[in-house]
């Protein structure tokens, strides 16, 4: 696992070209922002980002090898998990780091495949990275593996965004479908009690004695 | 959309090339981020340019011939009318300090969402046609022609502000880029460019009281819905009463509290209370909305809807008036009303009936909010309260923009829900109080066509509420708006599903132990109290009680 | 391109001051007649400027509220952050003109580990802001004992503190020194911020590049080119009582420079940005108290609009509410 040890070595520069990468997606005049900001309250799109693909990367080198102590307890609560199941991923966590991202980008104005490129990203940023020891230590084999996993977030991504989209229509119907009940109710005329409210503004005016 | 990238495009992302300048950066209209346009109808009911059927998507927005000239016509009369206009288009030094505070630019990243661009869309214009250094040196000192283009530009981006004031809290010289965006917006009304979403209810307002457009049987049938209800869960028949002449308060809320959950539990719970209290007071089906979209339109439609609320009050002959919980209708009441329509001479400075205390703050507009007479009331000790009824809800409290930045109250609410629930945090201190972070979709931006629009808005906002859910468990958020009651369940289904919406009064109510009440099982959303166990024979009264509800509705429906 | 083009216009400017000496030996245009033009142009202009933000109406009463409002006796008033009475205001804009103080209100940011080092931050916006305008203010005050004889005893206290550091033999006036650096962190954030760049146009590169050619002039001509100070003087207190009586030509051209420069900046001002300074007392958002509740407020141009009245709703609706049970006017 030469590969392994290698990118745990040079994780926070591979993480910072990936990092990188993905905030070039963003309009250049605001890209500076995301990256500057650390709050993460005040730049709530940077640090998801950051904290995202951090999360997937570790993920990545979690899978398939040998030395990895047993998977940490989830921290991050109240996000629907995704199910299990994706070629030698764990889905369920994946899901979840992979869905914090994509979630915000659905809602950008981005393409579905510009929401979703990012994860893809990360190739480029290993292969940058580590252009002088693939060929050296004759990694090609374990980086062909390690990508085919990176496909398939790409794959699990490509479900999450649209879980994503689907949910915005379905908030979309929703609103809609309030409002028409709401139109429809009011252009009926209610009948029910009529009696009772004609009787309410004699009897008040006893009760306010009573109360005051 | 963007169009279709060719497919080496996809993974090879290059530096985006240094743009061209934000003038010359023509506005893409991006589904998904702007409302429909306003339709003929609405203007035409309340006598507003120019109606017409158009689709802010078209070409050709179907405008006058003479459009520029209306423009800048009404651009000078607005400089000459409001200070704030003319100083805020004169003093910006673009140093930046708001570039990073508004909820759209983080959630969206579009450099045009910054506040300081988004004002510099109106002042290019102002410098090109106003000043003396814009018409001799034209783009070196940052002025730009009004065209169409810039036209467009101005609808697209001055109905993504929220009026929030968010900005205003930060610049140095408090520009306020909510005042700038009304300025922005009068302009476009007087070329009938407005949305539907602001201007149909505006004309229902008019029309018929409230925003919705509920009609006087539909105001009080929905109230005698919540009163079936609250009957079920206490034992206990409320009977307001409306437009009753003599009575001693006018109570006066956001009209989406009478027609949708979760508002609609706010409203039972301030029946409740003033049932509880023995209130001397009445509802108006006349002046049946606290809320103003025409706020959203112009100063002039604003007041001419907001003068109802006084001529309701002297009609009825009430001595003072009370206002539920809303955002921007408390800006309204609080800033502006006294103004446009006082002095409400006929009116008595507010005497609480209840514990005698005079609301010296409202002396002179003579209006309550209903949380600083709810926080008197347990000061004083006249409510009888458990909060244990509340235990299974972990709160967290949502400022509001305008009653945060726009009026102030902040202590009132959080003792109010101090003293009814026991589990209350505190979300991330930049976040709250004169901080705090808007649903993203005030100032009429609620519609459903621009969902992407709110969600990246209200991101910001949302992440803050996962921070207190991940935390403390928190699962429910309040708040004293209408408009967050609306906004919110959405924006938190999709953020941070599992966290509830309410109302201050909701929560109120359901800790508001009242006399000759029957043993309370349910709270008011019909749903088992803590340490309830429900019987069998319960669960099949409520279900049942669910379905006859549903009926009911579905025969309304049909 | 905003930048290049402000910072050719200021070297024009010094160009033009230089051949104007130099070659034209127009000393008296320079000396006297220009300063007097650009003081008056700074006068008027800042005072009709003034004036017209002043007859301007203020029709709603619309602060920016960031604290507690005044509402019942036990809650805790935010007295400065809203204020309801005129103090209160007071001390609102004391805070924000002497300490800018809304400025400083977004330094709360927590460093979160992330890949990379933070850029400016707001906090050095609020220091770079507060250095240059005091700095400046400084600057300005000191220059009073060219117009002034004998020297009011205040600016020598000044002066004792400006220059409590030596440098060699020198007294360094921190003043200026200051100045000249925080006009710099200025310039450098709104090339090197991307959004501050973005925003950023000719109109704010022009006044930063100028402001640093006056410190700059200024700076040399006391360090390092030194000058007839005794004639300076001369021409200054003959300019401040309006009768020149001194042969100008005895004063090396950087003088001139110097003068050029601030007098461009003066009549500069009424015309831009600077202006700022004026606008930040009229801003409604900052200077009116929190009371509209309590204290109507008048709008002079208030005017009666169409309503649509009570009388007008119960005949739409007469029927309907009758039904309802709801008490009308006419039956």
């Amino acid at each position: 696992m030469k590969l392994y040890n290698l990118l745990s070595e040079k994780k926070s520069a591979i993480l910072n070209r990936w990092y990188d990468a993905v905030l070039d997606t963003y309009p250049s005049d605001t890209s500076g922002f995301l990256k500057g900001q650390k709050n993460p309250f005040l730049n709530p799109v940077g640090s998801t980002i950051f904290q995202g693909i951090e999360n997937l990367f570790e993920e990545l080198l979690y899978e398939k090898n040998p030395h990895s102590p047993p998977h940490p307890p989830l921290t991050q609560g109240g996000q629907e998990r995704g199910k299990g199941g994706m070629g030698g991923l764990s889905g369920e966590r994946a899901s979840l780091f992979l869905d914090n991202i994509i979630r915000i980008r659905a809602v950008q104005e981005f393409t579905p495949s510009r929401s979703i490129v990012f994860i893809l990203l990360l190739k480029n940023a290993i292969r940058e990275e580590l252009k002088n020891e693939l060929v050296e230590r004759q990694l090609l084999e374990e980086l062909l593996f390690f990508e085919s996993k990176i496909d398939d977030m790409a794959l699990l991504s490509f479900d999450i965004y649209m879980k994503c989209r689907e949910k915005l229509y379905e908030l979309k119907v929703n609103e809609l479908r309030r409002l028409t009940f709401g139109r429809l109710q009011k252009a009926d005329r209610i009948d029910k009690q009529e009696n009772d409210l004609k009787s309410n503004n004699n009897e008040a005016l006893e009760r306010k004695e009573v109360n005051k | 959309m963007s169009k279709t990238p060719k497919a080496d495009e996809l993974s090879k992302i290059d530096y985006m090339p240094p743009k061209s300048g934000w003038m010359d950066t023509p506005v893409e209209f991006k589904q998904g981020f702007w409302c429909y346009g306003s339709k003929a109808k609405s203007l035409e009911t309340v006598g507003f340019p120019n109606p017409r059927q158009w689709s802010p998507a078209d070409e050709d927005w179907k405008l006058p011939e003479n459009w520029q000239e209306i423009v800048l016509k009404g651009f000078k009369e607005r400089l000459d009318k409001y200070r704030s206009f003319k100083v805020f288009m004169d003093i910006c030094v673009r140093c930046g300090a708001c570039a990073d505070k508004c909820h759209f630019f983080i959630g969206s990243g579009d450099p045009k969402n910054m506040p300081v661009l988004r004002a510099e869309l109106l002042r290019s214009v102002y410098r090109g046609n106003f000043t003396k250094a814009g018409k001799i040196l034209g783009k070196l000192a940052g002025a730009r022609e009004l065209t169409y283009p810039v036209l467009k530009e101005w609808w697209y981006y001055f109905f993504q502000c929220t009026e929030c004031r968010r900005c205003s809290v930060f610049c140095p010289y408090g520009i306020d880029t909510a005042e700038i965006t009304m300025m922005a917006r009068e302009l476009l009304n007087l070329l009938g460019l407005n949305t539907d979403w602001i201007s149909g209810p505006a004309a229902n307002c008019y029309m018929k009281g409230n925003h919705l457009g509920l009609e006087p049987h539909a105001i009080t049938g929905n109230i005698e819905y919540m009163l079936d209800d609250i009957e079920s869960i206490t034992g206990i028949r409320i009977k307001p009463t409306f437009n009753r002449k003599g009575a001693e308060i006018l109570f006066v809320v956001p009209s989406g509290d009478l027609f949708a959950d979760p508002g609609t539990y706010t409203t039972m719970g301030e029946l409740m209370l003033f049932h509880e209290l023995g209130l001397d007071y009445t509802w108006s089906t006349y002046a049946s909305e606290g809320g103003n979209f025409g706020f959203f339109t112009s100063n002039e439609m604003a007041k001419r809807l907001n003068s109802k609320i006084y001529a309701e009050a002297k009609r009825l002959g009430v001595k003072w008036i009370i206002g539920g919980e809303c955002g921007h209708m408390w800006r309204v009441l609080h800033q502006y009303m006294d103004t446009w329509n006082g002095p409400a001479d006929f009116l008595e400075a507010p005497k609480s009936p209840i514990t005698g205390t005079v609301f010296e703050n409202a002396k002179s507009t003579k209006m309550v909010h209903i949380a600083e007479f709810t926080a008197d009331l347990i000061r004083h000790g006249k409510l009888k309260l458990d909060p244990r009824r509340n235990d299974h809800l972990k709160v967290t409290f949502h400022d509001s923009c305008n009653t945060s930045r726009g009026m102030g109250i902040l202590e009132e609410p959080r003792y109010i829900i101090k003293n009814v629930c026991s589990h209350f945090y505190e979300m991330d201190e930049n976040t709250i109080r004169e901080k705090t972070f808007c649903c993203g979709s005030g100032s009429g931006l609620n519609a459903s066509e621009n969902i992407e629009l709110r969600m990246r808005g209200g991101l910001p906002r949302a992440n803050a509420v996962k921070d207190v859910v991940e935390k403390y468990g928190v699962n429910m958020l309040a708040n004293i708006c209408a408009i967050d009651r609306a906004a919110l369940p959405p924006l938190m289904d999709y953020w941070v599903p599992g966290v509830g919406v309410t109302g201050v009064h909701e929560l109120v109510a359901n800790a508001l132990v009242m006399k000759g009440e029957k043993e309370r099982t349910t709270n008011l959303r019909g749903e088992p109290l803590p340490g309830v166990v429900e019987t069998r024979e319960e669960r099949r009264k409520r279900e049942d009680r669910r379905k006859e509800v549903g009926r009911r509705r579905k025969r309304e429906e049909g | 391109m905003n930048a290049l083009l402000s910072l050719v216009a200021v070297i024009v400017l010094i160009l033009i001051a230089f051949i104007g000496i130099k070659v034209a030996s127009l000393h008296f245009l320079f000396g006297v007649v220009i300063p007097y033009a650009a003081i008056a142009t700074f006068l008027i202009g800042v005072i009709y400027r003034v004036v017209k933000w002043g007859r301007t109406p203020v029709p709603f009463r619309i602060p920016t509220t960031c604290g507690q409002q005044k509402s019942l006796p036990w809650i805790k008033q935010s007295k400065l952050d809203n204020p309801s009475s005129t103090s209160g205001v007071i001390g609102r804009m004391l805070l924000e003109v002497f300490l800018f103080r809304s400025l400083f209100s977004n330094t709360k940011f927590e460093l979160k580990e992330g890949p990379k080092i933070a850029y400016g931050s707001t906090k050095w916006l609020w220091l770079g802001g507060l250095a240059f305008h005091w700095s400046f203010f400084v600057v300005l005050v000191r220059h009073v004992r060219l117009f002034t004889e004998p020297v009011p005893s205040f600016l020598h206290s000044i002066e004792v503190l400006d220059g409590f550091l030596q440098v060699g033999a020198l007294g360094v006036l921190i003043s200026g020194v200051v100045l000249l650096l925080a006009v710099t962190y200025l310039f450098l954030r709104r090339v090197f911020i991307p959004e501050v760049r973005y925003i950023s146009l000719a109109a704010d590169y022009f006044p930063l590049f100028l402001i640093m050619s006056v410190a700059l002039s200024g700076i040399l001509m006391r360090y390092f080119l030194r000058v007839d100070l005794v004639s300076i003087k001369e021409l200054t207190m003959g300019l401040a009582s309006f009768s020149v009586a001194v042969s100008l030509e005895k004063i090396s051209v950087i003088f001139y420079i110097h003068l050029f420069l601030v007098s461009a900046l003066f009549a500069y001002i009424p015309f831009s940005k600077i202006m700022h300074m004026g606008g930040v007392f009229l801003s409604p958002t900052r200077n009116l108290a929190n009371n509209s509740r309590m204290e109507r407020h008048i709008n002079p141009w208030n005017y009666p609009v169409k309503v649509h009245t009570y009388e007008e709703y119960e005949d739409d609706f007469r029927e309907i509410m009758k039904d309802a049970g709801i008490p009308v006017e006419k039956e």
